[in-house]
């Protein structure tokens, strides 16, 4: 979980710097800081298990088992990316590893992480989808048409909540009434709240909570308790009208989730200092193998813009 | 006359309405403080307070819905809808009830609302964040829809909307937020279903919508170095659409091109294409072209991206090959 956990940080500190240079087309929602939500949730699952995702996706597609390369293919719409580079940031999703896509449209992978579920359903697999959402996204009324369906059928969906305290430039008290977890409660849905920081402990409550949906006894939800690094996108970098200095500082020197796993890994002799610095700098070394590669690959050929737009045959 | 941008332009036009009339406000996400992602509503907060410049959460049917009803009672609600995109989320309250209610109503209730929101490609966004859904609105009975082309319209336009008292869909092009025109300083008004003829020609019309418009007039200079004298018209509004300035000078010019940033099946520019070939028939030397966007989802990967919309080049090309008499029967 510290490797993976690591990769995704590496992976933004990259996507950052490809944004800086200008050498990344468009704009990225970076997800550092709340790496041991995605790795925490992911690592309780199984390749045949299936996640759906968000504008801020990467970290999700990295924690469900894609690879640098083809991560920063698709970044820089390069033909070998995930989507041949039709996606980019905002779709990024390894398919092979059950990412069923990170969507552009607030809230609009709820329907389709609980129709995944009905499938597995129909189908007496006992697969389970997890949706990973933001907190802004709870305001979305589909969020809880699903919700009630998913409750009626006893789905095996687990609605995993990101609550970084902010949608956009706006702090989520002034957005949400009331509490999210009694939402799903309404519903008669289980709702636990989980330090998202603390990859361990989202792990453990991940892990049995995959294991009773996949006997049926689901659906659930999860709110975890998060923050954002930077700002809501690569290009949101004056930020204290909407959140302060200091509250970000708090944030990062105090609840930084590698951090934290990294502490307890050497309280507890699993793993020492140096340890730890040589698997991050191998990590950044195979990164900026990745980003090269990126770089120097090819562009999709132009005949691929009107490839895909249906299924053939 | 000052220049100003588009995103000024629209600002100076919302702050204009809202100090005339009591009765408007601002409805939107991020409009408040944020001033939008486009910083397009910054400092109307300071002046109107959040009572006027209502920050909403992220629920697009929601808040559209809350402002048919307060138009119905009395507000002349702006709605702010971040991307074009999201309208596929509002389609409900603004299809079925918003455009609706005046004629169910028998005349009796009026729904005087405007939704801002924008279209356009080629920023990199990809398929969720890049349409042109114009012509979805269009279709539908009882929506106005306006299509600025630079900021002087997109103030005059979007005061008249206003001042409306039928719901208007003003759609912004977001690549031409940052873009300059010269706006008077005293106060005016465009009215809708009047175009502008912003070039006059005599080989071809070519008639663009919003950004298109810009691209019509490079396409003009670019057929002007080969001896081809275009016409170029701004329709600026869809519904109503003017349609005796477009057939006057098709009838002079005996060919058109229509350049729209929406997909072409099915899209605007078939629609003014039709208008053309049933009412100037007869004073046609060529078929009528439509170029839209590519029917294709807008790609991510800019190779991709730049080729799914219409280019001054590419409209030069096919103007040239009509007044040439080339290639009559396929384009
Ligand atoms: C339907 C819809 N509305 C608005 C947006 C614009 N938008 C993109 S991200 C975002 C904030 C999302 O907040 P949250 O769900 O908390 O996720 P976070 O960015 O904090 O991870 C908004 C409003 C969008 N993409 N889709
Ligand atoms: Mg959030």
């Amino acid at each position: 979980m510290y490797t993976q956990m690591v990769k995704i940080r590496v992976f933004e500190d990259n996507a950052n710097q490809l944004y800086l240079d200008a050498k990344m087309p468009g704009l990225t929602h970076m997800y550092s800081g709340e790496e041991a939500v995605a790795v925490g949730i992911c690592e309780a699952l199984r390749v045949t298990d299936k996640i759906t995702s968000t504008h801020r996706g990467h970290g999700h597609c990295m924690a469900k088992g894609a690879d640098f390369r083809q991560m920063f293919c698709e970044l820089l719409g390069k033909v070998k990316g995930y989507c041949r580079g039709k996606g980019g940031s905002m779709h990024i999703a390894d398919q092979t590893n059950g990412n069923l896509g990170a969507n552009a449209i607030v809230g609009g992978s709820m329907g389709i992480a609980t129709g995944s579920a009905l499938r597995a359903k129909l189908q007496k697999s006992d697969d389970v989808t997890v949706c990973f959402f933001g907190d802004g996204a709870t305001a979305q009324g589909l969020m809880y048409e699903v919700m009630n369906m998913a409750a009626l059928w006893k789905l095996p969906v687990i609605y995993a909540c990101e609550n970084n305290g902010y949608s956009e430039y706006t702090s989520t008290d002034e957005i949400a009434a009331g509490e999210i977890l009694e939402r799903a409660r309404a519903f008669g849905i289980k709702a636990f709240n989980v330090d998202g920081q603390d990859v361990i402990a989202v792990n453990k409550l991940a892990s049995e909570l995959v294991e009773k949906a996949r006997k049926g006894k689901g659906p659930f939800f999860i709110e975890l308790m998060t923050y954002r690094y930077h700002g809501h996108h690569v290009g949101d970098i004056n930020r204290t009208y909407y959140r302060s200095k200091e509250e970000e500082t708090e944030w990062k020197k105090n609840r930084d989730p590698i951090e934290i796993l990294g502490t307890f890994l050497k309280t507890e002799g699993i793993a020492n200092d140096d340890e730890l610095r040589e698997l991050y700098s191998k990590v950044r070394s195979e990164a900026s193998e990745a980003v090269d590669y990126a770089i120097n690959a090819d562009y999709p050929d132009i005949s691929e813009v009107d490839m895909h737009v249906f299924q053939e045959g | 006359m000052p220049e100003i941008t588009l995103s000024q332009a629209v600002n100076q036009a919302i702050a204009e309405e809202m100090r005339r009339d009591e009765t408007v406000f601002l409805i939107g996400e991020d409009v408040a403080e944020a001033g939008t992602p486009f910083k397009v509503t910054s400092g109307l907060v300071e002046e109107f307070s959040t009572e006027r410049i209502i920050d909403t959460p992220i629920s697009e049917p929601g808040f559209m819905g809350l402002a048919v009803g307060a138009a119905m009672t009395g507000s002349r609600p702006i709605v702010d809808l971040m991307f074009g995109d999201f309208l596929f989320l509002v389609m409900d309250q603004l299809c079925n009830q918003a455009a609706k209610i005046h004629y169910m109503s028998g005349g009796k209730l009026n729904v005087p609302l405007v939704l801002r929101t924008n279209l356009g490609a080629t920023r990199r966004s990809a398929a969720q964040h890049s349409q042109s859904l114009h012509a979805l609105v269009a279709h539908i009975p009882g929506l106005k829809v306006a299509m600025p082309s630079s900021a002087y319209e997109a103030k005059g336009l979007l005061k008249t909307a206003i001042r409306d008292d039928n719901p208007v869909v003003i759609f912004e092009d977001k690549l031409m937020y940052q873009d300059k025109a010269f706006v008077p300083e005293e106060e005016y008004c465009l009215p809708f279903g009047k175009a502008a003829i912003l070039r006059e020609g005599t080989d071809v019309t070519l008639i663009g919508t919003s950004s298109m418009r810009q691209v019509c007039e490079k396409a003009a200079l670019l057929l002007e170095q080969d001896g081809i004298s275009a016409e170029v018209i701004d329709p600026r509004t869809l519904v109503p659409l003017d349609e005796n300035t477009i057939l006057d000078s098709v009838k002079r010019t005996s060919r058109a091109i229509v350049v729209d940033e929406g997909h072409q099946n099915f899209g605007t520019t078939a629609e003014i294409a039709a208008r053309i070939s049933e009412k100037a028939f007869y004073f046609l030397d060529a078929p009528v072209i439509r170029m839209g966007a590519m029917d294709v989802p807008i790609p991510f990967s800019p190779v991709l991206e730049d080729i799914t919309v219409p280019t001054a080049a590419v409209v030069a090309e096919k103007a040239k090959k009509i007044v040439a008499g080339e290639l009559i029967h396929a384009l």
